[in-house]
């Protein structure tokens, strides 16, 4: 009788089952359930007839020789996703600690300041992004002979051309791809800053909760705030630097505007083609699972936790 | 600070000089920082808020105005007559109708589902936990257009284990166009982003002192009972955070919209501003505020649109002008951070 009794942290323990019981249900019903069958459908062509539901029919890996070797666009979505992410997730992140460091200072007009800086949460990958991204009011415009900034899709005159030439003509012949990844940068702001929304967010909480015990310890040491900078809050919040590469990297490559994205959606759901764009979505899927396992690799190992 | 040591020289100078001297350093040294911070924080926001401001002035512009070179930002005839048209044409309040509906109902949902089962990974010990969070974390990396397709058959011939099959013989229920793909998994935590919801309410109990839930087991409470009389309470800033995330998220999704409902039968506002310009140019030219005969400029959709969106961002701005203090703040107390 002794070995089936349990201790009472068990008992409780088993009510904790109840508690994740939704998650457990939901997981298994609109998650795994999808997943394995996205699997099995990426290896078919899906025929559906209208009453009696949908049919399979077996093609190998006909959908996966398909969208590497016949389709015009996969192949190169597919690197300019890529390409996209590697230039823009650094310069987000080194966007949003500053942006929340800035936001952690105390000076008059926080709240105003914070509350504007938050405002691309609202409103980033809404309504507002989507009238950004059409390309009929992009064209409307440029068809009515403006100057179209065509990443915030409004007039403006102010491009990096300017600082471009300036800095080429200042800097040696060979930094020219480094001048142009900064301007790049600065052309691209718009998108970047709306892309920076939820991590200065996480930041800014993180910055919160560093414990100001050891900046006093640290100030009556003699240390300076740029000591400070490096020795305390960077090591701290490191842990964060890899929640929010996480995050970027999802976000990037999933944004509404990712050609790749509007790509699927036109392949499975106007034209039909669910086991094509069931292929065509793991193997982007298995790519960024890639990219990301190395990159948090690499950067696990750089990162602190204080304990 | 001025008296300290005021007998003692140094080089020929009092100590006094000495410290009034770097006072006055440091107090340049910290206007210049706030100067500097000042012209950084102006600019992002004005990177932020250009095109609000843009799309505003162009939805209260009159016609002439929009072809008027000499208008840019402040418009000489203001007119509300954009707003007239474009609610007609997105037939705004059925869409604002629409989406709130779904918004409030998924995130009261998701609020209660995610809410649980953080409680239930942070205060419980049970068999497999590591592996089910790490699970919830899955949910979070993998984009949900990899089972885009796969979803969007479940939920056109929805079954249960072939219970429906078994009752009417018909291959499942057809389940688009209707609001229960948005209902069923904001109910089993697999709504927008439901991982980090959890991931939240987790961090934020872990974080809560353990005596609180022995005292209530020896006052005789049980284990829901103490979720709900004692748990719940210091809970309300991480809720407050989770809470505001789903409203926007929810609101502003556009994918879930364009992948279960068709803007004809059920419309709501995402899908009805993409609907926009395609509306606006289905109607007749004098029915939008066009003279007889004039063609449609594409200014004039520029217009439209900017109209369409700010109407559609007016909810959120309300929304957020109320709670933006609780949004600021309580994410510095939510417990994202662990």
């Amino acid at each position: 009788m002794r070995r089936f009794s349990l201790s009472l942290e068990q008992r409780r323990g088993i009510k904790g089952y109840a508690f994740i019981s939704p998650f457990l249900i939901g997981f298994v019903m609109f998650f795994l359930y999808p997943f394995i069958h996205s699997v099995i459908l990426s290896f078919h062509t899906v025929d559906i007839q209208r009453e009696s539901g949908y049919g399979l029919i077996w093609e190998g890996l006909e959908n996966y020789r398909y969208m590497f070797r016949v389709d015009p666009d996969y192949n190169r979505h597919l690197v300019a996703s890529i390409q996209n992410m590697f230039l823009n997730v650094p310069i987000i992140l080194i966007f949003s600690f500053f942006a929340a460091t800035l936001l952690n200072q105390k000076f008059r007009g926080r709240t105003l300041a914070r509350a504007i800086l938050f405002l691309p949460v609202i409103i980033s990958s809404g309504v507002v992004m989507r009238f950004q991204d059409d390309p009929n009011a992009l064209r409307s415009l440029l068809e009515a002979g403006l100057s179209v900034d065509p990443s915030t899709g409004a007039q403006t005159g102010l491009r990096s051309f300017e600082l471009s030439l300036l800095l080429n003509q200042m800097l040696p012949p060979e930094m020219t791809p480094y001048v142009s990844y900064i301007t790049g940068a600065v052309d691209r702001i718009y998108d970047l800053v709306n892309a920076s929304g939820v991590q200065i967010l996480v930041f800014l909480a993180a910055l919160q909760s560093i414990p100001p015990s050891m900046f006093e310890a640290s100030y009556i040491e003699g240390a300076t705030g740029w000591e400070n900078f490096w020795k305390i809050t960077f090591p701290m919040i490191s842990s964060w630097f890899l929640v929010n590469t996480v995050y970027s990297i999802v976000d990037t490559f999933t944004a509404y505007s990712n050609p790749m994205m509007i790509k699927l959606q036109r392949v499975g759901l106007e034209q039909q083609q669910y086991g094509r764009a069931s292929a065509m979505a793991w193997v982007y899927f298995a790519i960024i699972m890639l990219l990301m396992g190395i990159i948090l690799k690499l950067m696990s190992k750089r990162v602190f936790y204080y304990e | 600070m001025a008296n300290i040591g005021s007998g003692i020289t140094l080089r020929g100078r009092t100590v006094d000089y000495y410290a009034k001297r770097i006072m006055s350093f440091e107090r340049l040294k910290r206007w210049a920082w706030a100067i500097v911070r000042a012209i950084l924080l102006i600019g992002i926001s004005y990177i932020i808020l250009y095109p609000i401001i843009v799309q505003f002035t162009q939805a209260i512009m009159s016609r002439e105005d929009m072809f008027d070179a000499t208008v840019r930002f402040i418009p000489k005839n203001v007119s509300l007559h954009n707003f007239v048209v474009v609610i007609n044409t997105m037939k705004y309040w059925e869409a604002l109708l629409n989406s709130s509906y779904i918004t409030l109902v998924t995130t009261v949902l998701q609020l209660i589902s995610c809410t649980l089962a953080g409680y239930g990974f942070a205060r419980f010990k049970f068999w497999g936990r590591e592996i089910l969070f790490a699970l919830v974390i899955f949910t979070i990396i993998v984009p949900p257009q990899t089972i885009t397709t796969s979803l969007y058959l479940h939920f056109r011939y929805f079954d249960i284990f072939g219970i429906i099959n078994f009752f009417t013989g018909k291959r499942g229920l057809n389940l688009i166009d209707t609001v229960w793909p948005f209902f069923l998994p904001a109910a089993t935590c697999m709504g927008i982003r439901n991982g980090l919801y959890i991931f939240i309410m987790r961090q934020f109990f872990r974080g809560m002192p353990k005596e609180l839930e022995e005292a209530a087991l020896v006052d005789g409470c049980g284990v829901f009972k103490t979720f709900y009389l004692i748990m719940l309470r210091p809970a309300v800033p991480a809720l407050t955070t989770v809470l505001l995330f789903s409203v926007v998220w929810q609101y502003n999704d556009i994918f879930y919209v364009n992948l279960f409902l068709n803007v004809t039968k059920f419309r709501v506002m995402t899908s009805a501003l993409q609907m926009l310009p395609v509306d606006m140019l289905a109607l007749n030219a004098s029915n939008v505020g066009l003279e007889q005969g004039a063609t449609v400029n594409p200014l004039d959709r520029v217009r439209w649109l900017a109209t369409g969106s700010i109407l559609s961002l007016i909810p959120l701005i309300v929304l957020y002008i109320f709670a933006q203090r609780y949004f600021v703040e309580s994410i510095e107390r939510t417990g994202i951070v662990g």
